[in-house]
């Protein structure tokens, strides 16, 4: 970093005071001066918006990123004792003085032309943008303003804007209000169409079915949507797209991450956490079951399951790995997942050195590694190169969603069997007919009968094994200079929570535990956790957070658009117990979530990056929704929660760099194959190429937010892996046989049929006339056109293992899986409207 | 040429559209619309599928072009190849004093006694320079006037996987972007229809160590920086082959059917992403062309195929090494060659004939053949790998070997800008540490990073709230004494 390349500079308002008290004095104050004369050239503008200096948003950052690194948190690197990130008596040293900047120093070395006096300096390529200066000159002659930062303040329960129609609620409120402050309005509700297949994808990951659209449309109640995403909120694939999320921050995955990346034993713990999910465990408890279910609820299984949290981090026992050093690497990287999880905060950098931007000590990173301190890591040195490997502590356990069938399937078993019990409506009837029907319907529930006591024995029996916490004495965690591992001479630190933020009651009798820090996580003068939490679930659903970056909440972050609105959803969280169900019924609900996501050049042009919400985003679809929407068009996904990750169809030779032992890849045979992208095997080492072509993450540290790629790998991926081929051909089949065709015939009507049936299933709406032109000149040319015919694209009716009977004719059903190959490519196909 | 534009929207329409006239005419047509306009690249909406340098980039005038890293994984032993160290031969077998040794990190010596091993191979003056290399790496002898050996690198771990993230990446912590995504972030990739950084890793030799896609990562980079693995079996790249039984003609008439739908849909939803994609398919299409015909040697003169020893992509080391020549060729950026025998804990002269057997010769003759076809002056090539081994005896094999060792190990540079017949930095005469001009991991970034004409402590990006670079927070340097 510069600091060390600033040592030998002349540095600080002290020298710099001196300067412009003596000779150079006048030259300072002429250069600044000129500076502003020179920007009140074209300044007109500027005057009229002078009192809109934003603190938090505009200069916060902009201080943080241009002078913290040497002027921040960090004594260690502080230059000239000065600091920018809070105001230490500024006007009395003559650094900042409000309203003057003929006094304050550091208008005069931000503008000096003298190279060596001029801040930033130039070799760290900072420097300061004619408008950045004008914001600061702005922000001086304001009065130099300060606030707390952001999201370390206490929360407030902003008051909702008034003056607007009653059946507007208060998100829309917030957000309408901030528009027409700006001239600004909202988009036009989305079609109908556009909004169920967002919300379903949003809060099930599947798209919805094309009868249950139909049925929307004909309903005639005004509270329908409100039906519909209750609908979807109850479902058992909510949990599973909610997941997905959790399990990118706290880098959930299926092998050790490490040199050998076996397995390791963890199923449970992802079926745990579905499974909260879909109870709408409140926040709170759903935390602290991960952080310390060992030690608040040691009786249940299911907090025991939950400390696989505590155990999901990369772990090594790579052959001479040392064991201090692998200790050490264990303890910041619980560190660095913590913080980021549950406080959006880069700790990282505290492992080595105060921390340059944020309120973070060395001390802080230490103390909070010193909860996690107990956690019993002696299991991993002795790992063995198996699937799994063993990582004890290892507890059996039934899956919590093997649980949650079996109460679903004990109830149907039972009423089946009362039914089956019953009188027999015949015995009082004389009807022939009824007496048929009767039989029938006897003879389908002792069937179906049949099938559930077998999945019930098989639920029963099955158990897997999932690492957990277990506490043991434990062992000092010492403040490491540098971070050196190897270095035993710094001090013992105690369990804390970052002293900027708040002070924990303790003492000798009673060390803090990660009890203790599950708790601080939610009292009620800690807001960070509910900002942090709300801001990320609102991207879920708006495309962005209110607060741009979702990853870091401190200075280098970014402040939010609707800071008032983002108050009022964090204590509105807080006020629903934590329980995320009802939060997110009334951010799907709210005209802000149901607007039309259309661009529209001069409306576009008015709210550039759509910060002030004018219309909804179009994210691209997560790899995961991708792959499962391909699967439910073509009635191919298998709805098997829980249990061992599955493995969907993958390149030969894909895991061939992976060895102790050398690994062999089975894709799934059977209806394994056809299971959520959340089940699917997750290898750190090597991602499902799938998997990683969509930007899914490998899950080695937290992330926060998925980056979004539009590649040529995409492109290959929805073209040519099997999965999307199979799903493609099996849709084309099954879609004209159920529009009519037989194996020996298929008509032109049952082809448009079919081709409607396919599209909506996948995109809802219906095909224009145009669209269905196009992909019916596509199959023509393939059923007609000599150069497309070739006697080996039979085989392309070979991929994968679902073979239907009947089908459809052999040139129709591949001119067909043509069509079917093009709806599944298309842009809309992986784009949420 | 604007996405949003009606006007290029209806031309896109209708040349698509054409395609009903007859096979492939619209595939034709529509690629050549958004390949025949220069303006198309330039354009934010129609991203290039090679993306171009950063503004700014380079820096300064560049000495090397492009990269091939001859990745040498598992840690080969610097005392049978580069650095002659004459009193470890005098010393065999005596214990390693305990001044030199205590308080260091040791990996699987932990606890045993340490005990000095001479060099396995005879060392001798090479060349005009009369740099020392050993006997077993003949034909590296025989390049050595064109090679500078850097003896005092050092790096921060001692376990493969953590010292492989930081020979990539610049620190043992994940989630940080390698050295190829890295360069390709910031000065594109001249390439037009193939990634620009390129990762192969060869087949042969000892039970290899694992090595991890991590390593080619571009976390923290948008994800087309990532390095793509190019495989010697099967599909050259995943997904790059039509499914079974369909044709080129085939799959061209289908992908003319999905642009055509796009541009359709981009009429009602002018997103610039829409263009973006419609590109980006007609980038993969390509691919699926020239990335078969490029791992296809049959265009090669026996000769060459000769000097190389290899027939076709067979993943051995040697067809790599062709390979990575005719990726160089096509303008791809940044290539990574692994090759994963290197980890000599016992029998360490068996192994190291393997080695030497299957890397040594395509090396060299990589180094030549670019010297030949004028490509070396503006080619960096690098050899090493992640660390050294130890000045002390292992014994887990019938024959002696070495441990792990990060404190000193050695790597050879070639090409666009470095110095030829040199050696830079000298290590104790145990040769336990880097004494002399030591270079750590990041002065070999920053090295590198200065001949591709990169600024290393300009390039950066925002992560976890920092500037985040490649040679990392502490303070590095340009080797400016290897420098042409």
């Amino acid at each position: 970093m510069p600091a060390s390349s600033l040592r030998n500079r002349p540095q600080g308002p002290a020298l710099s005071r001196r300067l412009v008290s003596c000779v150079p004095w006048r030259w300072g104050l002429l250069l600044a001066t000129i500076v502003i004369l020179g920007n009140a050239a074209g300044s007109a503008l500027a005057q009229e918006t002078e009192s809109g200096v934003d603190y938090q948003r505009e200069v916060r950052p902009l201080l943080s990123d241009r002078c913290l690194a040497c002027h921040g948190p960090d004594a260690n690197t502080r230059e000239a004792d000065l600091r920018l990130d809070v105001n230490q008596d500024w006007a009395e040293r003559g650094a900042i003085v409000p309203e003057s900047l003929d006094e304050s120093d550091v208008w005069f070395r931000i503008t000096t032309n003298d190279p060596d006096l001029r801040m930033p300096p130039s070799e760290t390529g900072k420097g300061l943008s004619d408008s950045e200066i004008d914001l600061l000159r702005r922000w001086i002659v304001s009065g130099a303003e300060t606030e707390a930062h952001w999201a370390y303040q206490p929360l407030a329960r902003p008051a909702i804007p008034s003056d607007f129609d009653e059946r507007l609620g208060p998100i829309d409120r917030f957000v309408r209000d901030a528009q027409r402050q700006r001239g600004l309005s909202s988009a036009p509700p989305a079609d109908d169409y556009a909004l169920l297949r967002r919300v379903t994808l949003d809060l099930t990951g599947l798209p919805p079915e094309p009868a249950a659209v139909e049925a929307y449309l004909a309903d005639p109640r005004d509270d329908k949507y409100e039906r519909w995403v209750d609908g979807l909120l109850d479902s058992p694939s909510y949990g599973e797209r909610m997941a997905s999320y959790w399990f990118d921050l706290v880098r959930f995955a299926d092998t050790v991450g490490y040199h050998g990346d076996q397995d390791h034993p963890i199923a449970p713990y992802r079926d745990w956490v579905i499974h909260a999910f879909n109870e709408d465990m409140p926040f709170d408890q759903f935390s602290t079951w991960q952080l310390a279910g060992d030690l608040v609820d040691p009786d249940n299984p299911h907090a025991l399951i939950a400390t696989g949290y505590l155990r999901v981090l990369q772990t090594s026992h790579e052959g001479g790995i040392q064991r201090g050093e692998y200790l050490a690497k264990y303890s910041a990287d619980r560190v660095r997942n913590f913080g980021e999880v549950w406080l959006g905060s880069t700790l990282g950098c505290a492992e080595c050195h105060d921390h340059k931007y944020d309120p973070f000590t060395q001390d802080d990173f230490y103390s909070i590694a010193a909860f996690f301190a107990d956690v019993d890591d002696s299991g991993t040195f002795t790992g063995t190169n198996t699937l799994p490997t063993r990582r004890e502590p290892e507890i059996e356990v039934r899956s919590p969603l093997d649980e949650e069938r079996l109460t679903r399937l004990r109830q149907e078993a039972e009423s089946l069997t009362t039914a089956l019990a019953g009188p027999s409506p015949t015995e009082s009837s004389n009807a022939p007919d009824a007496n048929v029907d009767e039989a029938q319907a006897r003879a389908a529930w002792e069937s179906r009968l049949t099938v559930i006591e077998a999945e019930i024995d098989r639920l029963e029996q099955r158990r897997f094994r999932t690492m957990v916490a277990r506490a043991v004495e434990p062992r000092d965690i010492r403040v490491l200079a540098r971070g050196n591992w190897m270095d035993d001479t710094g001090p013992i630190a105690s369990p804390h929570v970052p002293r900027s933020l708040g002070r924990l009651e303790s003492n000798e009798d009673r060390r803090l535990s990660r009890a203790d820090l599950a708790t601080w996580l939610f009292t009620e003068n800690q807001a960070l956790t509910s900002r942090v939490l709300v801001n990320r679930l609102w991207a879920r659903f708006l495309g962005r957070g209110l607060a741009d970056n979702l990853g870091d909440y401190g200075a280098q972050g970014s402040a939010p658009t609707h800071p008032e609105l983002l108050e009022w959803l964090a204590a509105d969280l807080i006020e629903h117990d934590w329980r995320l169900k009802p939060w997110i019924r009334q951010v799907v609900l709210s005209e802000t979530y149901r607007q039309s996501s259309t661009p529209d050049a001069s409306r576009d042009a008015a709210d550039p990056g759509l910060r002030w919400l004018t219309r909804q985003r179009r994210p691209r679809l997560e790899a995961e929704v991708i792959r499962d929407q391909a699967l439910a068009t073509a009635r191919l996904l298998v709805d098997e929660p829980g249990g061992a990750s599955c493995r969907p169809y993958q390149p030969a030779g894909y895991y061939v760099h992976l060895n102790f032992p050398p690994r062999a890849y089975y894709a799934d045979q059977g209806p394994g194959q056809y299971r959520r992208g959340v089940y699917v095997h997750w290898q750190r080492q090597f991602l499902h190429p799938m998997l990683r072509a969509f930007d899914a993450p490998m899950r080695e540290e937290c992330t926060a937010q998925r980056s979004v790629s539009n590649t040529p790998s995409q492109a290959l991926t929805l073209l040519n892996d099997p999965t999307f081929v199979e799903a493609a051909r099996v849709a084309a089949g099954r879609e004209l046989v159920a529009a009519g065709a037989t194996e020996e015939q298929a008509t032109e009507q049952q082809v448009e049929q079919a081709l409607e049936s396919l599209w909506r299933k996948l995109l809802v709406r219906p095909p224009h006339p145009r669209e269905k032109q196009v992909l019916l000149e596509l199959y023509h040319d393939f059923l007609t056109n000599e150069q497309l015919d070739s006697p080996e694209l039979a085989e392309l009716l070979s991929v994968g293992q679902v073979h239907d009977e009947p089908h459809p004719p052999l040139r129709e059903w591949l001119a067909f899986t043509m069509v079917a190959r093009a709806i599944l490519n298309l842009d809309e196909a992986v784009t949420r409207p | 040429m604007n996405p949003a534009d009606p006007q290029w929207l209806r031309s896109l329409h209708r040349r698509a559209f054409l395609s009903r006239a007859g096979l492939g005419l619209g595939g034709i047509a529509l690629s050549s619309l958004l390949a025949q306009s220069g303006a198309a690249r330039a354009d934010e909406g129609l991203a290039p599928p090679s993306p171009q340098a950063l503004p700014g980039l380079p820096h300064h005038a560049p000495k090397a072009k492009r990269v091939v890293f001859l990745y040498m994984a598992g840690g080969p032993s610097q005392f049978e190849t580069f650095d002659h160290k004459p009193k470890l031969r005098e010393l065999d077998g005596q214990p390693m004093p305990a001044s030199v040794t205590e308080g260091q990190p040791i990996a699987q010596l932990q606890g045993q006694d340490l005990r000095i091993l001479g060099p396995q191979f005879r060392f001798r003056p090479r060349g005009d320079s009369g740099l020392e290399v050993s006997d077993i790496m003949p034909a590296t002898a025989e390049i050595a006037d064109k090679i500078c050996v850097i003896k005092s690198l050092h790096t921060d771990q001692i376990n493969h996987d953590p010292a492989h993230t930081v020979m990539n990446t610049g620190t043992s912590i994940s989630g940080r972007p390698s050295l190829g995504s890295w360069v390709t972030y910031g000065l594109g990739s001249d390439a037009e229809n193939l990634p620009g950084f390129v990762v192969m890793t060869s087949q042969g030799g000892r039970n290899p160590q694992p090595i991890s896609s991590r390593q080619w990562s571009a976390a923290g980079l948008p994800g087309r920086f990532q390095g793509v693995e190019f495989y010697s079996r099967g599909e050259p790249i995943h997904y790059v082959r039509s499914p079974q039984g369909v044709t080129a003609a085939q799959q061209r008439r289908l992908v003319d059917g999905i642009q055509a739908l796009n541009a359709i849909r981009m009429e009602e939803v002018p997103d610039p992403e829409i263009a973006t994609r419609i590109a980006q398919y007609e980038l993969a299409f390509r691919m699926q062309t020239s990335v078969p015909e490029l791992a296809d040697f049959s265009d090669e003169p026996q000769t060459v195929l000769d000097e190389y020893g290899v027939n076709e992509l067979d993943g051995s080391f040697a067809a790599n090494c062709l390979m990575a020549r005719r990726l160089l060729e096509r303008g791809v950026r940044f290539v990574q060659l692994y090759h994963r025998g290197w980890d000599h804990h016992g029998d360490l002269v068996p192994y190291m004939e393997v080695c030497s057997r299957l890397c040594d010769g395509p090396g060299a003759t990589l180094v030549k053949d670019l010297e030949r076809r004028g490509l070396l002056k503006d080619t960096l090539v690098v050899w090493g790998g992640e660390f050294g081994r130890t000045p002390m005896f292992q014994g887990k094999g019938s024959q002696p070997g070495r441990d792990h060792h990060m404190a000193a190990f050695s790597m050879w540079l070639a090409g666009g800008g470095v110095r030829g017949g040199m050696s830079y930095g000298e290590t104790d005469e145990l040769g336990y540490h880097a004494a002399v001009d030591p270079v750590h991991v990041h002065d070999l970034h920053a090295t590198l990073l200065h001949l591709l004409g990169i600024d290393h402590r300009r390039l950066t990006i925002k992560l976890q709230g920092l500037d985040w670079r490649l040679t990392g927070v502490e303070p590095s340097r340009v080797v400016e004494e290897i420098l042409a």
